[in-house]
C-alpha cells in the first residue's frame, strides 16, 4: 500500500500550481465556440492540461499516458476557480472512438477542432421504441450512389440545438441480427432533412432534443468502422461515458456544501446540524462516500499497475455515484423544508435553487447513461458470472 | 502510488483461508456452536501456529512486528471463515494497549506470552464507548470494585484489559481473586462473550493510557477489525448466493437467470465491493496518516456494518428457505455480522462521534 505519487511529481505539481495561479482569473465570455473559450481551451491544450496523451498531428499535447499526471492536473484544477477545460460528448465519446477506430482521415478532419471546441457534437443514439434495447434501433441509413439516406427518429439527443455534428447509430443492414446490423455515422447537423424539436424535461430545462431524421444525406466516407459493426464501436464509447458520471470527488465538493448548508439553517432557532437525525443521515451519506473514494483509489491504482484487477470496482461506479448524488441532494432539501421546495427566482431562494435542480437532474442520470437496472443487469451478467435474460422469441 | 495488498499479505490472506477450509468447516463450526470447546482450542493453536497471535506485537517482545494492513487482512479472513478463535481483543486490542501505554515491566511480563500464544487477554471498552445497564467500575488504592460487560474474547482468558468511563485501561492477571465471570450467550456461538464482576481485585493501571490518544488508537483498530471481520464473512455470503443461483432451478430455468435475483446479487456486490477498499484505506490511514484515522474508523465501522446488515439479509433471501436452516448454515455468517454491528458501538453511536470528531457539535 503506497498512497504517495512520488517525489517525482513534486516538479510536475508545481508546474500546474503555478499556471493555475497566473490563470486563475481568465474570464471566458460568449457562448459554446466563441473566440475566448476556444482561445483558452488551446492554450490548456499547449500546456498539456487538456488532451494531454492525444497525439500532436491530431491536436492535442502529444504527451506520455501517465495516470498520475492526469490526476495532478484534475485535483489542482478542482480546488481552483479557473475555468475548466470544456467537456461535452465529442471530446468524452467521440474522440477517444475516432482515436481508435477511425479513418486517418476522419482523425485529421474532427479530432483537432472538436479538442478546441470549435465542432460541438451530439449523440444520436436512443429511440422511442428503443432505450435500454438500444440494438433494437430502427433508423435506417441506404447507400444511394456516394451518399448515406438516413431516415428515422432519435430522442434524448442531448445539446443537439447546439451541435455541428452528430455522431449517431443506423440500421444498414436490416436482415442481419440485430447487433450486427447497426453503423456508426458522422452526420451534419445542418443536412437538410433534419427536423428538431426540444424535450422540456421535469427541471424546466430542455437539455435534451427529438430529431426527426427525413431523406438526410451524408458522404458515404462518414462511416466509422465497418458497415455492421456499429454496435461494437458505439460499445467502446459508452464506457467513457458511465466513467465520468459519478466522480466521488465532485460529489466531495457537494457534501462540503451540504456541511456548510446544514449549518447555516435553522429550525426554530436551533442548527439543522444540531438535530440528532438530520446529522445522522448527514454521516451516513459521508461514510457512503468515503466507501466511494476508497474504491475510487483502487481504481486508480489499477490504471497505474497492470497487475491490478478492479473490473468489479469499476462496473458500480455509476450506480452507486448517481444513487449517492441523489440521495445528498435530496437531504440538502429535507434539511431546508419548505425552503427546499422554493424554485426559479422564488423570495427566500437558496443557492439559486441549484438542490432542486440537481436532485431532479440526477434523477435523470440514474436513468440516463444505460438505467441503474441496466446497470444491475452488467454487474450481474459481466462481473457475477449470472446467465442473460433468455430471449424472448421475434426480439 | 499502489492502492491495493502486497504479495505478502495476499499470502497471508490465502495461507488463512485454506487453514480454516481444512481444519475448520461447516460441521466443526457446528460442532463448536454446540458447546464442543476442544475444537475450538485445537483452531484456536492452528492460527497461533500460523503467527496470529504475534502479528501486533515488536519484534524485541518476540513478535512479527506488522502493521494494522496486515491484521486487516487477517480479520477479514477469521470472519470470511467464521473462524470460533480470539483475535480483535487478545491478539489486536490487547497488545496494542500494552504495547503503546504499558511500562516495560507490563510490556516484558505479557507481550512475550502473547506472542508466543501462551496466553489469551479479553478485552472490554463497552463501559467507555457507552454503559449498559449501569455497568462500570472505581479504581482506587490499586483495586477494582464493579464490572464490565461483553468482553471480546474473555471467556477462558488468562489477562483482561478494561477500559474505564474516561478512557483509562487497567491490566487485571486472571488468577486475582475477587474475580467472577459469568458467560454470556450471544446470537454468534463462533465467538465468546463474558460479563466480569469484580470485587477488590488487584489491578494496575496502564500509565501511558492518561493520554487519551491510547484508548482512541485501541478502539479504532478495534472497530477496524470487527468492520474487516464483517467484509470478510459478507463476501462469503454473497459468493454463496451466486452459487447456489447457479444450481438451482425454478420454473425450469436457474433462479439465477431471474433479474430479481440477478439485481439482489448486484446490489449486494455494489455495496459490498467498495467496503474492502475502505477498510484496506483506513488501515493505511492508521499505519500511516494518523490525522485521518479516527474519522475513517468510525466511519468504516458505521458503513460496513449498515452493508454487512443488509448483505446478510439478502444473502439469506436468496437462498429462499434454506437459507433459514441450521444444514445449510448460512446464519453462522448473518449471526457474526450481527454480532460485529453491536460490539464497540452500533452504527448510531460511532457516527454520532464522527460528528463530533468533524467539530459538528460546534
Amino acid at each position: 500500500m503506497d498512497l504517495e505519487y512520488g517525489p517525482q511529481y513534486d516538479e510536475f505539481r508545481k508546474e500546474v500550481v503555478n499556471f493555475i495561479k497566473e490563470n486563475e482569473h481568465t474570464k471566458l465570455s460568449g457562448p459554446a465556440r466563441s473566440e475566448s473559450r476556444v482561445a483558452w481551451q488551446q492554450k490548456l491544450i499547449d500546456h498539456g492540461y487538456f488532451a494531454r496523451s492525444i497525439p500532436k498531428e491530431y491536436g492535442g499535447y502529444g504527451g506520455d499516458m501517465d495516470i498520475i499526471k492526469l490526476r495532478i492536473i484534475a485535483e489542482e484544477f478542482a480546488k481552483s476557480p479557473i475555468p475548466k477545460p470544456a467537456g461535452g460528448q465529442g471530446i468524452q465519446m467521440l474522440v477517444p472512438t475516432l482515436l481508435s477506430l477511425g479513418t486517418e482521415e476522419q482523425k485529421q478532419e474532427y479530432i483537432k477542432p472538436t479538442l478546441r471546441g470549435e465542432i460541438l457534437w451530439c449523440q444520436g443514439y436512443s429511440e422511442p421504441n428503443s432505450g435500454s434495447d438500444l440494438a433494437s434501433l430502427q433508423t435506417k441509413a441506404e447507400l444511394d450512389g456516394d451518399e448515406w439516406v438516413i431516415n428515422g427518429q432519435k430522442i434524448w439527443t442531448s445539446t443537439a440545438h447546439l451541435s455541428q455534428m452528430c455522431f449517431i447509430l443506423v440500421r444498414t443492414e436490416p436482415d442481419a441480427p440485430k447487433h450486427q446490423g447497426i453503423s456508426y455515422l458522422l452526420m451534419p447537423m445542418d443536412s437538410p432533412g433534419i427536423d428538431r424539436r426540444p424535450i422540456k424535461q421535469m427541471t424546466g430545462d430542455s437539455d435534451f432534443n427529438e430529431l426527426f431524421l427525413t431523406d438526410v444525406r451524408i458522404p458515404a466516407k462518414n462511416i466509422v468502422g465497418a458497415r455492421g459493426e456499429g454496435w461494437k464501436v458505439a460499445n467502446a464509447t459508452l464506457g467513457h461515458e458511465r466513467g465520468s458520471l459519478a466522480d466521488p470527488n465532485v460529489t466531495q465538493n457537494r457534501l462540503n456544501s451540504l456541511i456548510d448548508l446544514m449549518k447555516n439553517e435553522t429550525i426554530d432557532g436551533e442548527r439543522v446540524i444540531d438535530k440528532p437525525i438530520f446529522r445522522d443521515r448527514l454521516l451516513s451519506i459521508q461514510g457512503r462516500l468515503m466507501a466511494q473514494q476508497s474504491n475510487a483509489l483502487r481504481i486508480l491504482s489499477s490504471q497505474i499497475n497492470e497487475d491490478q484487477d478492479a473490473n468489479l470496482a469499476k462496473a458500480i461506479v455509476k450506480l452507486q455515484g448517481t444513487e449517492l448524488r441523489h440521495e445528498l441532494e435530496g437531504l440538502a432539501i429535507d434539511a431546508m423544508g419548505e425552503l427546499g421546495t422554493l424554485y426559479e427566482d422564488s423570495p427566500h431562494l437558496r443557492d439559486d435553487g441549484a438542490w432542486q435542480m440537481t436532485y431532479m437532474y440526477y434523477l435523470g442520470l440514474i436513468i440516463g447513461g444505460g438505467t441503474n437496472q441496466i446497470q444491475k443487469n452488467i454487474i450481474s451478467e459481466r462481473a457475477l458470472g449470472m446467465p442473460k435474460e433468455p430471449k424472448v422469441q421475434g426480439a | 502510488m499502489y492502492f491495493g495488498l502486497s504479495e505478502e499479505q495476499k499470502s497471508l490472506e490465502e495461507n488463512i483461508k485454506r487453514y480454516l477450509a481444512e481444519n475448520a468447516p461447516l460441521d466443526k463450526i457446528k460442532a463448536v456452536a454446540n458447546g464442543d470447546d476442544g475444537e475450538a482450542d485445537s483452531v484456536h493453536k492452528g492460527i497461533i501456529e500460523l503467527g496470529l497471535s504475534g502479528l501486533l506485537v515488536p519484534e524485541q517482545y518476540g513478535g512479527l512486528e506488522l502493521n494494522m494492513l496486515f491484521a486487516t487482512v487477517v480479520s477479514a479472513a477469521l470472519g470470511s471463515g467464521t473462524a470460533p478463535v480470539p483475535y480483535v481483543g487478545s491478539y489486536v486490542m490487547a497488545p496494542l494497549a500494552l504495547n503503546l501505554a504499558g511500562s516495560e515491566e507490563q510490556k516484558n511480563k505479557w507481550l512475550p506470552k502473547i506472542a508466543a500464544g501462551e496466553c489469551q487477554f479479553g478485552v472490554g471498552l463497552s463501559e467507555y464507548v457507552g454503559a449498559r445497564e449501569d455497568a462500570g467500575f472505581e479504581f482506587s488504592n490499586g483495586k477494582i470494585n464493579g464490572r464490565s460487560l461483553f468482553l471480546i474474547d474473555g471467556k477462558n482468558a488468562d489477562g483482561f484489559i478494561l477500559s474505564d468511563k474516561s478512557g483509562g485501561l487497567y491490566v487485571i492477571d486472571s488468577k486475582t481473586s475477587g474475580i467472577e465471570i459469568v458467560e454470556l450467550t450471544t446470537v454468534d456461538k463462533t465467538r465468546t462473550s463474558i460479563e466480569i464482576l469484580l470485587k477488590n481485585v488487584n489491578a494496575e493501571l496502564l500509565e501511558g493510557s492518561k493520554d487519551k490518544s491510547v484508548i482512541e488508537k485501541v478502539l479504532d483498530a478495534g472497530r477496524l477489525m470487527l468492520a474487516a471481520d464483517t467484509v470478510g464473512a459478507a463476501q462469503v455470503m454473497l459468493d454463496k448466493s451466486v452459487a447456489y443461483s447457479l444450481e438451482r432451478k425454478q420454473f425450469g430455468r436457474l433462479i439465477g437467470s431471474f433479474q430479481a435475483v440477478k439485481h439482489m446479487c448486484a446490489e449486494m456486490a455494489a455495496e459490498l465491493e467498495p467496503c474492502h477498499s475502505m477498510i484496506w484505506h483506513a488501515a493505511h490511514c492508521q499505519d500511516n496518516v494518523p490525522e485521518e484515522a479516527r474519522l475513517m474508523a468510525c466511519q468504516t465501522k458505521a458503513h460496513v456494518s449498515e452493508v454487512g446488515k443488509q448483505v446478510s439479509k439478502t444473502a439469506t433471501e436468496v437462498h429462499g428457505g434454506m437459507g433459514f436452516t441450521d444444514e445449510l448454515g448460512l446464519h453462522y455468517w448473518f449471526k457474526r455480522i450481527g454480532l460485529n454491528r453491536q460490539l464497540l458501538g452500533s452504527p448510531e453511536l460511532v457516527r454520532e462521534e464522527a460528528g463530533k470528531l468533524q467539530g459538528f457539535d460546534q
